[in-house]
């Protein structure tokens, strides 16, 4: 107990603790993941804790968890919201019986996402309230908050994160966990079974619960209205409320929304009653300004801030006063120095042979989307999670010539998320589609979680194990082939042989992360006076590798001896233990 | 007191997380509000990395921008010149002179800016130039470069050692912290000898 510095996310788990929840179920993503990996970190007979297959799956068991009584949970980033949003718009209508608060950490600016979207959108569609914290502090305080109002107001809860609140550390106070007596089950179909006519007796009601929300976000604490200066007022929440603190501090008036849907319409009346010149600053889309226009406010907002990205304490100031922070130039152009395959990763070689083949790569999310960066340069697609088989199913239907020269790649984990379906599709709807699974017994990009497909939980005990070599099998697929891409060879004769193949196909490329503690490293490998410079090695992008004075170098503090690169080599320079 | 702020950078996996998490510890045990902010997920795959670092009487943005670093440590020579602009102007350099070339340098699409040190001095930045790389190894361990760092760090910040020391403890592994112990030493060392001259 005691005051300590925490991660936002580290603090919405201490927060779920405390808050006395006891089933907790996500699917990770960047940057909601740690939330779940910290409530693991508690009593699993207080506090049961898991990886879902896919963010449906986590929001539908916090869902069964809360119609039993218990208070319950299930993180998200702000694309796995869209996966979620199905059993989320129902549950509106249902309510709960423990309270029911969903995470969903949004991602301005983009640092580990393929898209940018305003998840507040969901939060109104869906008619549920969403709080909006804004440093770690209020990220336990918040989370506790959700659950009561989540009971109060018979609604699930929507929790919106950042990644600057998420991945920031600050200030937070522990406190005791309290348990709630969850009674005895009732049955009560007209609550829980949404078929038409129960569902149209509780549309009405969801829209009363809005107007009492709204009554309750006009007064609620959460809602916050700073007077200083009045020649500026502005209007905001969660990080842009920091940052525009730090751009003005007492010199302007705040009006600090905590809950972010509904929104007030007295307060903020209230407020820019007070204040000379009205602003609004919100990241990503023109929700509060809209709200404003509605009640007929007509503050500056999104005709001075960006749509687009992160905003920070000097962005404000420069936009609302003109004035600009001064800063150094190096003055040259620096490369980039962009994310990439760690060295000993298993797609490496994988993603060398396809480019090699000259096939279009209809690619999916994960590490192994770093296959579309150069030197490999071999990804033709990246939507979302799964698309990576089932748009490789159009693909082939609109353009049946490319059947053997076009490929799905996607990794283990994605393949359970969303792959199996679009696998499904493929052999139901029949196209000669071959599906590449990279096995690499982890969900690697968001930092080396367990999945269903390595046969370890959340806690790392032992459970029950996809085999997905039956799993493709059992959906209509003959031919599944397992290989090793550290053999190269291998890897390019199965491929042509699975493109060429009349029928659909998957092979599974089966190779442990290089970075799990349970893979072991081969010793480093050197170059020897064979070298010819002739830079074939450098063709995989491997970071352990580097060329200088006309030769090629391994670096043997990053080298784990996966011998891709010795492969590469036509004149056997590379092999061996290092000489260090 | 107006708020500060430090900005680590360097390259996934260079330590840049126990470097913030040491700094947190310390400025927790002065009594101050701090605010540690760094980036998950893609950037951590060998891409370029920065971690901020704010303390005062109250922290507001857990992020820092441009000109408005008191102090930049760099794990890496190109990442010190790639974030340069983030430093105050009047504000301090703590540079490792360790070199990792990027992947568009190893494949020899770019090359990799020459003496980049000394281009930095001659902006007029107060710059403290180490060779972190060497005094970890000499440590024991060539991953401990990172406290080293900290160790020239101790010496621009206005802490005690023993505060220091205290959260070095708290922020290693156990196993690990004879031989952060003796990095930190020789780094604080070093930079005394940069700072007499
Ligand atoms: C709907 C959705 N949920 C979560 C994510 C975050 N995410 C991106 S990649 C990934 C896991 C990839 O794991 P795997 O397919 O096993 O590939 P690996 O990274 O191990 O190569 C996750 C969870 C996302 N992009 N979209």
């Amino acid at each position: 107990m005691g005051k300590k510095l925490m991660l936002g996310n580290h603090a919405v788990a201490r927060g779920l603790y405390e808050a006395g929840v006891r089933v907790v179920s996500s699917y990770p993503g960047t940057p909601s993941t740690e939330i779940t990996i910290h409530a693991a970190g508690f009593e699993r007979e207080k506090m049961w804790v898991e990886w879902s297959p896919n963010e449906k799956v986590g929001a539908e068991v916090a869902i069964g968890a809360s119609i039993a009584g218990a208070r319950a949970f299930s993180g998200m980033k702000h694309v796995g919201l869209n996966v979620a949003a199905d059993p989320l718009y129902t549950a509106s209508y249902t309510g709960v019986n423990g309270g029911l608060v969903f995470a969903v950490a949004d991602d301005m600016g983009m640092h580990s996402s393929q898209n940018e979207q305003d998840s507040r959108h969901h939060a109104i569609a869906a008619k549920v309230p969403m709080l909006e914290p804004s440093s770690a502090h209020e990220c336990k305080e918040f989370t506790k908050l959700a659950f009561e109002i989540s009971e109060q107001f018979d609604t699930p809860v929507l929790l919106r994160l950042s990644t600057r609140t998420s991945h920031s550390q600050g200030v937070v106070e522990e406190q005791e966990r309290v348990e709630r007596d969850m009674g005895d089950y009732k049955k009560d179909a007209e609550k829980y079974v949404m078929m038409p006519t129960y569902a149209r007796a509780k549309h009405p009601k969801v829209e009363e619960r809005t107007l009492k929300l709204i009554e309750y976000a006009e007064t609620s604490p959460l809602n916050k209205i700073e007077i200083n200066n009045p020649e500026i007022g502005i209007i905001t929440s969660g990080t842009t409320y920091q940052f525009s603190k730090e751009a003005f501090g007492n010199d302007a008036s705040y009006l600090k929304l905590g809950i972010v849907n509904p929104l007030p319409t007295q307060l903020i009346l209230d407020f820019a009653s007070k204040v000379k010149k009205l602003y609004v600053a919100e990241e990503l889309d023109d929700i509060i300004e809209t709200h404003c226009r509605k009640i007929g406010l007509s503050p500056l907002g999104k005709e001075i801030f960006t749509y687009v990205g992160e905003y920070s304490g000097p962005y404000i100031r420069e936009k609302i006063t003109g004035e600009k922070t001064p800063y150094l130039e190096f003055g040259e152009p620096i490369p980039v120095r962009p994310p990439i395959l760690c060295a000993g990763c298993s797609h490496r070689s994988v993603f060398y042979v396809l480019k090699k083949l000259g096939v279009m790569v209809n690619g999916d999310i994960g590490c192994y989307t770093l296959g579309a960066t150069p030197p490999l340069s071999a990804m033709d697609t990246c939507i979302c999670m799964g698309a990576g088989v089932s748009a490789l199913h159009g693909f082939n239907k609109a353009r049946k010539d490319y059947e053997n020269r076009a490929i799905g790649v996607v990794g283990d984990s994605t393949f359970i998320h969303n792959g199996i379906t679009g696998l499904i599709n493929i052999a139901y709807n029949r196209t000669n589609s071959t599906i590449l699974i990279v096995d690499n017994s982890t969900t690697g990009m968001t930092g080396h979680q367990n999945n269903p497909a390595n046969g370890h939980d959340i806690y790392g005990d032992f459970t029950a194990k996809v085999d997905l070599e039956m799993l493709c099998k059992s959906v209509g697929i003959n031919r599944v082939v397992v290989i090793e891409p550290s053999d190269m060879a291998q890897t390019e004769r199965v491929l042509k042989q699975e493109l060429d193949a009349n029928e659909p196909s998957v092979i599974i490329a089966r190779m442990p992360c290089a970075l799990l503690k349970t893979t072991k490293h081969k010793a480093a490998l050197s170059v020897n006076e064979k070298c010819n410079g002739c830079k074939m090695c450098m063709r995989i992008g491997c970071p352990a590798l580097t060329f200088a004075d006309n030769k090629a170098k391994v670096n043997s503090t990053l080298c784990v001896g996966c011998g891709v690169c010795t492969q590469m080599c036509k004149v056997g320079a590379i092999g061996g233990e290092h000489e260090d | 007191m107006k708020t500060k702020s430090i900005i680590l950078v360097g390259v996934g996996g260079q330590g840049s997380v126990v470097a913030s998490r040491i700094l947190g510890n310390l400025l927790l045990s002065q009594g101050f509000d701090a605010k540690v902010s760094e980036v998950h997920g893609m950037s951590q795959r060998g891409g370029a990395v920065s971690t901020y670092v704010k303390y005062g009487k109250e922290v507001h943005s857990p992020v820092v921008e441009k000109g408005e670093a008191d102090i930049m440590v760099a794990f890496e020579q190109m990442e010190a010149a790639r974030w340069l602009s983030y430093l105050k102007i009047g504000g301090k350099l703590i540079v490792s002179t360790q070199k990792l070339p990027p992947m568009p340098v190893i494949t020899g699409a770019a090359q990799y800016n020459e003496n980049i040190i000394d281009k930095i001095k001659a902006l007029g930045v107060d710059t403290i130039s180490v060779d972190a790389l060497g005094l970890a190894v000499q440590a024991g361990n060539a991953r401990t470069s990172n406290v080293v760092m900290m160790g020239v760090l101790s010496n621009i910040m206005d802490f005690e050692l023993a505060a220091w020391q205290k959260a070095l403890e708290e922020s290693v592994p156990p196993k690990a912290l004879e031989e952060n112990k003796k990095a930190f030493e020789l780094g604080r060392n070093i930079s005394e000898k940069v700072k007499e001259v």
